[in-house]
């Protein structure tokens, strides 16, 4: 899911990682694979998918959320996004601890597909961790009706 | 005095004590929640009991840290977060002593359950464990049994309450006329610490 530099090809510069955190594995992967696959021609940007229980049920799992996180992290910043309930609790009781997840890992409040692909898309053109919650968190203002 | 050893007999008791209301905490969880309060509670009360048999932190604040980052690890539900926060805030509030006066312990419990509060964003009377939790912290001063017939008594008030928190608010006024099953666990952890102190 992640990719393995997470370096702009041109500029060579540290991207954004980004975290999908949902209750269900299925959802986090499918959103991963949405929003990288909305980027177009900009750089990799790894994403990462924590969803669903250690056992592959329903739920949250920290240490998916930590390694996850981990597996994202370029030094750039962690952008992490959830769906509902112990997804957001968990990521917040984790940045609480302090050492559980990598420096600059962040929550941001955003919806969870619409956020993931602005946070992603963002995250592409290199830009950093204030610009990729700030945009992830715009989705929340793209009404529908 | 409550020293480490008084912690680590409060969590063992507490995880023997969960597996016996496993059943019935996931029966209450069912028409509110996701079924599941029972299952995830055992599960991560039983790795709080090897943590602590295997690790034996020597201060009280040690072992409750070590309680609750096991149960934020473990769990796998929203319950996990939000004990998880009030063990470990309590015991960073008890800071490094070998022993604790029940004075101090309720002032860290406070602290704790203040956390949670600010965690879940949950008041008194949003048909939560909170609903538990204040009115023990505030009987605490008195003695471990009062703490303990406060949380019970808590628990109980929650069954007319329309859920403000969590899955069960979606339900809106259906969530009336079942007991929450947080403040249910609550109020077998805040049980637990009277038995541990033989009240």
């Amino acid at each position: 899911m992640s990719d393995e530099t997470g370096l702009s090809g041109e500029k060579g510069e540290r991207l954004v990682g980004v975290v999908l955190v949902s209750h269900s594995a299925a959802v986090a992967a499918a959103v991963a694979d949405l929003a990288q696959g909305l980027v177009g021609c900009g750089a990799t940007v790894p994403v990462a998918a924590a969803g669903g229980t250690d056992s592959g049920g329903l739920g949250t799992s920290a240490e998916l959320i930590s390694a996850a996180a981990r597996s994202v992290d370029r030094g750039a910043g962690v952008a992490v996004l959830t769906d509902l309930g112990s997804a957001v609790l968990t990521v917040k009781a984790l940045l609480a601890e302090g050492d559980e997840l990598p420096d600059g890992t962040r929550l941001v409040d955003a919806p969870f597909v619409e956020g993931a692909v602005a946070a992603v898309v963002t995250a592409s053109t290199g830009a950093d961790l204030a610009a990729v919650e700030a945009a992830a968190a715009e989705a929340y203002t793209y009404r529908k009706v | 005095m409550l020293d480490a050893d008084f912690f680590r007999r409060w969590m063992t008791a507490t995880a023997v004590s969960v597996g016996h209301e496993a059943e019935r905490l996931t029966a209450l969880d069912s028409p509110i929640g996701d079924a599941d309060h029972g299952s995830n509670l055992r599960r991560g009360f039983n790795a709080v009991a090897t943590a602590v048999e295997e690790e034996a932190p020597a201060t009280p604040g040690t072992v409750l840290v070590l309680a609750g980052s096991r149960l934020i690890s473990t769990v796998g539900g929203a319950s996990g977060p939000l004990y998880g926060t009030l063990l470990r805030r309590t015991g960073k509030a008890l800071g490094e002593a070998a022993e604790v006066s029940a004075e101090q312990f309720t002032d860290a419990l406070r602290i704790g359950v203040d956390a949670v509060r600010a965690l879940g964003g949950a008041a008194p009377g949003d048909k939560t464990m909170i609903d538990a939790l204040v009115p023990a912290v505030d009987a605490l001063a008195e003695s471990f049994a009062a703490a303990r017939t406060a949380a019970e008594q808590g628990a109980l008030a929650t069954t007319p309450l329309q859920a403000r928190k969590g899955r069960a608010s979606y339900l809106g006024e259906r969530s009336i006329g079942h007991q929450d099953p947080g403040a249910t666990s609550a109020a077998l952890l805040i049980a637990t610490l009277a038995e541990t102190a033989g009240e």
